[in-house]
């Protein structure tokens, strides 16, 4: 290894300039003359519009131009749009009800977008918007995930009973006939609570129309720039391709919600030709809490059955997902291919069924957030394990021990095929960092504080790097999921790589240059990676589902292989050496059994001079691309353990220890992964035990800004305890896995199974504030009293 | 926001005359609960009346048996003020626990006070210390001066100036952490001053910040957590809402009042 290559925990380029506040973020993008637009935004959960009057609107000091859904209309834009059909069980397609980018007779979320007022400063744009008349026949909203189905109110024509879909997965007949021989039947119902994504940077875009060109220009938070042109492009009609350029400068945090296609940069880039200026929006925090994607919003019932010495016999599930108002983007793929294609967890478990209806509500839309998918299975799969050893009375760690899968490939009954793992080592090793042995005297020096102690594993697996792009077409995406990279290697031997992901924290900066770096034996700062610019990047996927390292990094490798083989033939030249005599090591080409060598730098330059090798045969220059396809998903995969104590008193948790021991395979940087994994952990905590949407039944959101919406925070949460197992991934070149989510994934079984574990309980929520603690707590006292 | 007129007077004469005379005009202290509900529309003055240039106000010494704190004095320097620490450690430490640094190092015990936000911290402090509010007009008996949500007994051109504290012989502040907003879910000061005991509450009131009666009588037989047992407050004209419901915002009280009256 070297000190900056693959392995090294190398210290962020990036963070320089974030640190001392010198990053460009799409706020900071100022465009000569450029104007504010302000949206004007449904007070109320669902309503007709009657009547809507922008008349004094227009002739407001600095209004240029308030448009509403009709003027979209008249341009022919069409309707944001979801990428990813999904079949219900009796074949028909998803039910998609139009999602126009500005709202066409109809709201149905508060904040959903009524008319934009375009004025030279904000404050009159916003001043405008309050000169906007709208006449709202208020509806009845349906609010309640697990009740949409049956509510007397529809919100989309196209959909009866709210219901996007009602779509099953796996062998429905086996499993029936696994739970008729079941010793045992462990079942629990669940509530994966609705999150809120709180990026630091709020959503924001800059749309800038040329005339001259006639071409747009969309600078825009998006962690897929390429896709948000095609969409914006091939779907809503704003401009061909080739006329339309999306940059994502720096991005502040996206964790999925910044992967969408939202009506704000829609409406921004389209306005910017009505009104001849650049037209910028800039998310406030409330708009945020409302108007985001949110995430997760799960009911679900579960069944495990097991014979009598503890072996997983089969799993039956029934979930209802809250999609929210329309469809966004991605968003009917994350309770499907997403989720209940995990619900194997680590486990052999022969028969497994599960039914996802996805629903219509009068709520923000819901699509991918840190782990899509993934958290909500490991959820139920972690949460009944543990309810199971309790049940029957086993230890819980035994008990996964003995159904955990041991020989690979392991074909799953939900189309997965888990290629590597050792779920028993970062069982072991976790449990050893975690002291579980000391536990019971824990707990009892705990209970002498009058405090409640409990220990909860979760041994969670996902898939990352999605995905070969042929498996994924076959499951609906509209999209291919390989990633492209172009290696340029300047006449001076310094080196820019274009790639297709698109970084917003994950530090693409420093670990993609340090695979260059090990690869072609150049200096950290003598490479650059390129992102984000649809203009300077060939067509790119983005970055979401933990791609960026196995996918995006998979890419630069092979176009490293390029590099590597093309140099090689310039170098064969210089040395006069045969191709095949010439090794390349540590940044020197040196012919075999010789002292004959030439540096990099100087290959590059030949290269690029041309002057001592037949142009005929070797191109001049030194610059290749590729694409590369993966050929599976990668399978993460770990253990957590978390203990938490609780006053009884009070309600209030402490996280006492959290330990985390994750196979990612192979790691890049590891200061990097222990980030994204502490990153994760916080998240997955805060849905635990602080974090959740708030409607009430006329669908207001009380949970619209930091004051009630509480995010976890440094003083909620302990020194996490980190190790590592590592079996390499065998389907890239890498063997890496990815670590961007795995922390909120694994994190809200194991807090959760420790909290039900210390109150003595299974029906503890989250998120498990204190109230919720307090009233549970409260509860478990009068019943031990009635004993 | 909306547009208004920024002034900035010398004195508290200046500012008080510009309450008087300029239309539609308000204060400005640390600007930490005006700025963010100007910015958010929900109030537009025509005037702001920036009291920041004026020195005096900001002083914090000591008056025999009284620590007097400047209106403008920030909550970072009453946190960190050596006389207040020495002399009131409670309501230090109370100082030091309101909003974040940057919020501690903007807002004023005169804006907190003004404004009686029904969950913040100083009031509590106000009342069961027995303090004494000074305005550019008058002086006015904690007891009379919060007159429930957001309400005090100010006039339209009044300015606090100081508030004196008379030092107690114990007191204490157990926050309970609206786990969201930071603010008091529940706050309980407890106060002993010779013979005179008090417990107020913020937080939980319905109408804002109170004094809880029965705990003062249970405790001035004897000021010990064992004079609290079996004593607890009805759920009627507490707060509900998302974060805890009147039945928990009362149990909280009761268990807030233990444990100041063991923290004095
Ligand atoms: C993120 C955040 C967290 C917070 N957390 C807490 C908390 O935990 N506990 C807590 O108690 N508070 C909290 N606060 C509020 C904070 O303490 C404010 O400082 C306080 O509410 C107002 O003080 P200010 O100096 O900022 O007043 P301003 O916002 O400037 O003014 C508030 C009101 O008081 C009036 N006013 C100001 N000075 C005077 C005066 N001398 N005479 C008469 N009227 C006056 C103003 O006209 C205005 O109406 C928090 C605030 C924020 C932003």
């Amino acid at each position: 290894m070297t000190k900056t290559g693959i392995g090294a925990s190398v210290k962020r380029k990036e963070d320089q300039r974030f640190i001392t506040g010198s990053g460009q973020y799409t706020d900071d993008v100022s465009r000569p003359g450029h104007v504010h637009a302000y949206f004007l935004r449904s007070p109320h959960a669902h309503a007709v519009i009657r009547r809507l009057d922008i008349a004094a609107a227009k002739a407001a000091p600095g209004v240029l131009g308030v448009f509403t859904g009709d003027d979209l209309a008249a341009d022919k834009i069409g309707g944001l749009i979801c990428g990813w059909m999904i079949h219900s069980k009796d074949g028909s397609a998803m039910k998609a009800g139009a999602h126009p980018a500005l709202a066409q007779g109809k709201v149905r979320y508060v904040g959903d977008h009524v008319a934009v007022v375009i004025a030279e400063t904000l404050a009159e744009a916003r001043d405008g918007a309050e000169k906007i008349i709208v006449d709202y026949e208020v509806l009845p909203a349906v609010i309640d995930t697990a009740g949409a189905q049956a509510a007397k109110t529809q919100l989309h024509d196209v959909a009866p009973r709210n219901t996007v879909f009602e779509w099953a997965i796996g062998d429905k007949a086996a499993t029936e006939a696994a739970f008729g021989a079941a010793h045992h039947v462990t079942k629990i119902d669940l509530v994966n609570n609705r999150l809120v994504p709180n990026a630091m940077e709020p959503r924001a875009a800059i749309g800038e129309y040329d005339p001259g060109q006639g071409a747009y220009t969309l600078w825009t938070t998006s962690q897929n720039p390429h896709v948000a042109r095609l969409v914006l492009s091939a779907f809503i009609g704003i401009a061909p391709e080739n006329k339309l350029r999306v940059i994502a400068p720096d991005v502040g945090g996206g964790f999925g919600s910044k992967i969408f296609i939202y009506a704000e940069e829609t409406v921004a880039v389209w306005a910017s030709k009505k009104v001849g200026r650049p037209v910028k929006w800039v998310s406030d925090r409330t708009e945020a809490f409302l108007s985001d994607a949110h995430g997760r919003d799960h009911v679900t019932h579960a069944e495990l059955a097991m014979d009598a010495k503890g072996k997983i016999l089969a799993l039956r599930v029934k979930t209802i997902a809250n999609l929210g108002a329309y469809l966004s983007t991605f968003s009917s793929s994350v309770p499907t291919y997403l989720y209940a294609t995990l619900l194997s967890g680590q486990y052999d478990i022969p028969a497994i069924y599960a039914e996802v209806d996805a629903v219509y509500t009068n709520t923000a839309p819901v699509d991918a957030y840190r782990g899509a998918g993934r958290p909500e299975a490991t959820f139920v799969v972690e949460r009944i394990i543990e309810t199971a050893a309790r049940q029957m009375g086993l230890d819980p760690a035994d008990l996964r021990k003995r159904n955990f899968v041991r020989k690979f490939p392991h074909q799953t009954p939900v189309i997965m095929m888990y290629d590597a793992g050792d779920y028993r080592a970062s069982l072991d090793k976790a449990m050893e960092i975690a002291d579980v042995k000391g536990f019971g005297k824990r707990k009892r020096e705990a209970a002498r504080r009058g405090r409640l102690r409990g220990l909860g594993y979760s041994t969670y697996i996902e898939a990352c790097g999605i995905a070969p792009s042929q498996a994924v077409g076959s499951l609906g995406a509209g999209v291919g999921l390989w990633e492209s990279a172009e290696v340029r290697v300047n006449p001076t031997g310094s080196v820019e790589v274009l790639t297709g992901s698109h970084a917003h924290g994950q530090g693409h900066e420093t670990t993609f240059a340090q695979l260059v770096s090990e690869r072609l034996g150049v200096p950290m700062e003598s490479i650059n990676i390129v992102h984000g610019d649809t203009d300077k990047v060939q067509f790119g996927m983005g970055t979401y589902g933990s791609r960026s390292g196995a996918v995006g990094m998979s890419a630069i490798v092979k176009a490293l292989d390029k590099v590597e083989a093309k140099a090689k033939k310039v170098a064969a030249h210089l040395l006069e050496a045969a191709e095949a005599d010439i090794d390349f090591k540590d940044g020197k080409f040196t012919v075999k059994g010789t002292d004959k060598s030439v540096a990099f730098a100087d290959v590059a330059l030949n290269a690029y001079v041309a002057h001592k090798f037949p142009t005929s045969e070797i191109e001049p220059g030194l610059k290749e691309g590729a694409f590369y396809d993966p050929t599976n998903f990668t399978f993460p995969a770990g253990c957590h353990i978390c203990e938490v104590e609780i006053d009884p008193e009070t309600g209030v948790t402490e996280i006492a220890n959290y330990t985390a021991v994750d196979d990612f395979g192979v790691l890049i940087n590891p200061m990097i992964v222990e980030g994204q994994v502490h990153g994760g952990i916080a998240q997955g905590i805060g849905q635990a035990l602080t974090e959740g949407a708030v409607y009430d039944a006329s669908g207001q959101l009380l949970t619209a800004s930091y004051m009630d919406y509480c995010m976890p925070r440094a003083d909620n949460l302990p020194s996490f305890k980190l190790g590592f197992t590592e079996t390499r991934c065998p389907s890239n070149p890498l063997g890496i896995k990815g670590c961007g989510e795995a922390g909120a994934i694994a994190a809200p079984a194991a807090v959760m199974n420790a909290m039900t574990d210390a109150l003595g309980t299974e029906a503890v929520a989250m998120p498990a504030t204190p109230q919720a603690v307090w009233k549970v707590a409260q509860s478990q006292q009068k019943l031990a009293a009635a004993e | 926001m909306y547009a208004f007129t920024y002034l900035r007077p010398g004195s508290v004469r200046g500012a008080s005359k510009a309450l008087a005379t300029k239309e539609n005009a308000k204060l400005l202290a640390g600007g930490q609960t005006l700025l963010p509900t100007m910015k958010q529309r929900l109030a537009s003055p025509d005037h702001i009346v920036d009291l920041s240039q004026i020195d005096d106000l900001k002083n914090i010494e000591q008056k025999g048996r009284r620590i007097v704190i400047g209106a403008m004095a920030t909550h970072a320097s009453v946190a960190s003020s050596a006389l207040v620490r020495d002399n009131i450690p409670a309501l230090a430490a109370l100082a030091g626990g309101i909003g974040d640094p940057a919020v501690r190092h903007r807002g004023t015990i005169g804006g907190s006070v003004a404004n009686n936000d029904p969950a913040a911290d100083y009031p509590a402090a106000v009342l069961a210390l027995g303090a004494t509010i000074h305005t550019n007009k008058r002086k006015l008996a904690a007891d009379e001066f919060f007159a429930g949500l957001f309400t005090t007994a100010l006039e339209e051109d009044e300015v606090i100036t100081k508030i004196a504290f008379p030092m107690p012989s114990r007191a204490a502040y157990q926050k309970f952490r609206n786990p969201a907003s930071r603010y008091a879910l529940v706050g309980v000061f407890v106060a002993k001053r010779g013979r005179d005991i008090r417990v107020t509450v913020t937080g939980a009131g319905s109408n804002g910040v109170f004094r809880w009666s029965e705990a003062e009588a249970a405790l001035s037989k004897r000021f010990s957590v064992k004079s609290l047992e079996g004593l607890s407050i009805s759920a009627s004209g507490l707060n509900g809402d998302i974060h805890a419901s009147p039945e928990y915002r009362a149990h909280l009280i009761a268990v807030m009042t233990a444990r100041a009256v063991a923290a004095a």
